[in-house]
């Protein structure tokens, strides 16, 4: 068998109606998952002796703007062993405080790429160890990759130090 | 030249006082890189024996600002660098001089979105901009004489009145 279908079958499998969606676009594999069981997933993929994938690269979110469940989170995975990528996916119902298990207890390079998307989306992640912003002040208020925030961002809202006349 | 001629013959010259200070100043200004992103390479290579930077007294890169009289912000300023910018300049004693090397520092350049400040002048009082991205090392020593024209200009009441190291920390 394959390990793309390997994939599948075992996630249809174990996860049986939690799948919310299969796509397998121009050779990406990607999963959606219920939030729910995004963590019991992670696991599972992780540590499957045949899946093994052992490494999260990258973890994201999407803001469907005018969706009623407005956030997705992107997560990339990669099994060394097997050379694969796989993306999951996972979207939230919550539109005005997102929230979604921290998947840091399955993978610990997630810490950083979910401080990243607290810092730029405003989700926040359940159980993560420090989930502190990424780029902008602590004191900011906004979050600036969401699809309301202007480009040029809010005036006033990043002191910058007194310049005294001269 | 001039001097050396009177140096041959009455050994004493008459001027002002000012402006003997003024020529001092302006030829021996030592900067302080504050070399944020790529802008800082060309800032780099105005200093090697190509371009030699020295050729104008300015080639005493200092890395702290208590040493320093003019303050080269080389690059990107974001919003949260735009703090140590300044607590970087309120170090340097005074009488003290800044250039803007860069698209990025004088306005803004390319980034224009919410993380970047769109001009340094906005909490520093910027002497002379240099434009490109990067500038040229020619540029920054443009920019460097332009500014020595400004020094040249200078007479010691224009920096009265001043607190002589303004170590407003707290402040920023
Ligand atoms: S002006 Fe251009 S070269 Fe200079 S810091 Fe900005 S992007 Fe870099």
């Amino acid at each position: 068998m394959e390990f793309r279908e390997l994939v599948t079958t075992k996630t249809k499998e174990k996860f049986g109606s939690d799948v919310v969606d299969i796509t397998n676009f121009r050779d990406d594999l990607s999963i959606e998952i219920k939030p729910e069981r995004l963590l019991s997933f992670c696991k599972f993929l992780k540590e499957d002796s045949e899946l093994d994938f052992a490494m999260c690269v990258d973890v994201t979110a999407i803001d469907w703007a005018k969706r009623k469940n407005r956030f997705t989170t992107v997560y990339h995975i990669y099994s060394l062993t097997n050379n694969f990528n796989l993306r999951i996916k996972s979207t939230i119902e919550d539109a005005k405080n997102p929230e979604i298990d921290s998947v840091t207890s399955v993978w610990k390079s997630a810490d950083w790429y979910e401080r990243e998307t607290w810092d730029m989306y405003g989700i926040k992640f359940k159980n993560h160890p420090d989930l502190r912003r990424m780029y902008m002040p602590e004191t900011f208020e906004y979050y600036p990759l969401r699809k309301d925030f202007p480009v040029m961002g809010i005036p006033g809202s990043l002191p910058l130090p007194k310049k005294e006349e001269d | 030249m001039g001097l050396e001629a009177k140096l041959a013959s009455d050994g004493f010259l008459t001027t002002k006082l000012d402006a003997v200070i003024a020529w001092c100043r302006k030829n021996s200004l030592w900067p302080m890189p504050m070399g944020i992103s790529c802008c800082a390479i060309e800032m780099m290579s105005a200093v090697d024996p190509k371009y030699d930077m020295s050729r104008f007294g300015s080639e005493v890169m200092r890395f702290t600002p208590r040493q320093c009289d003019l303050i080269i912000v080389a690059g990107t300023v974001t919003y949260k660098m735009a703090h140590v910018v300044r607590r970087i300049y309120d170090q340097m004693p005074s009488p003290k001089w800044v250039i803007a090397m860069g698209a990025c520092t004088s306005s803004g350049g390319m980034y224009r979105s919410y993380p970047v400040v769109q001009g340094i002048d906005q909490f520093l009082p910027v002497d002379v901009y240099t434009a490109g991205c990067p500038p040229r090392p020619e540029n920054l020593l443009n920019a460097l004489l332009e500014l020595q024209k400004k020094i040249e200009g200078t007479r010691a009441r224009d920096f009265q009145n001043k607190p002589l190291l303004d170590l407003n920390l707290s402040k920023n």
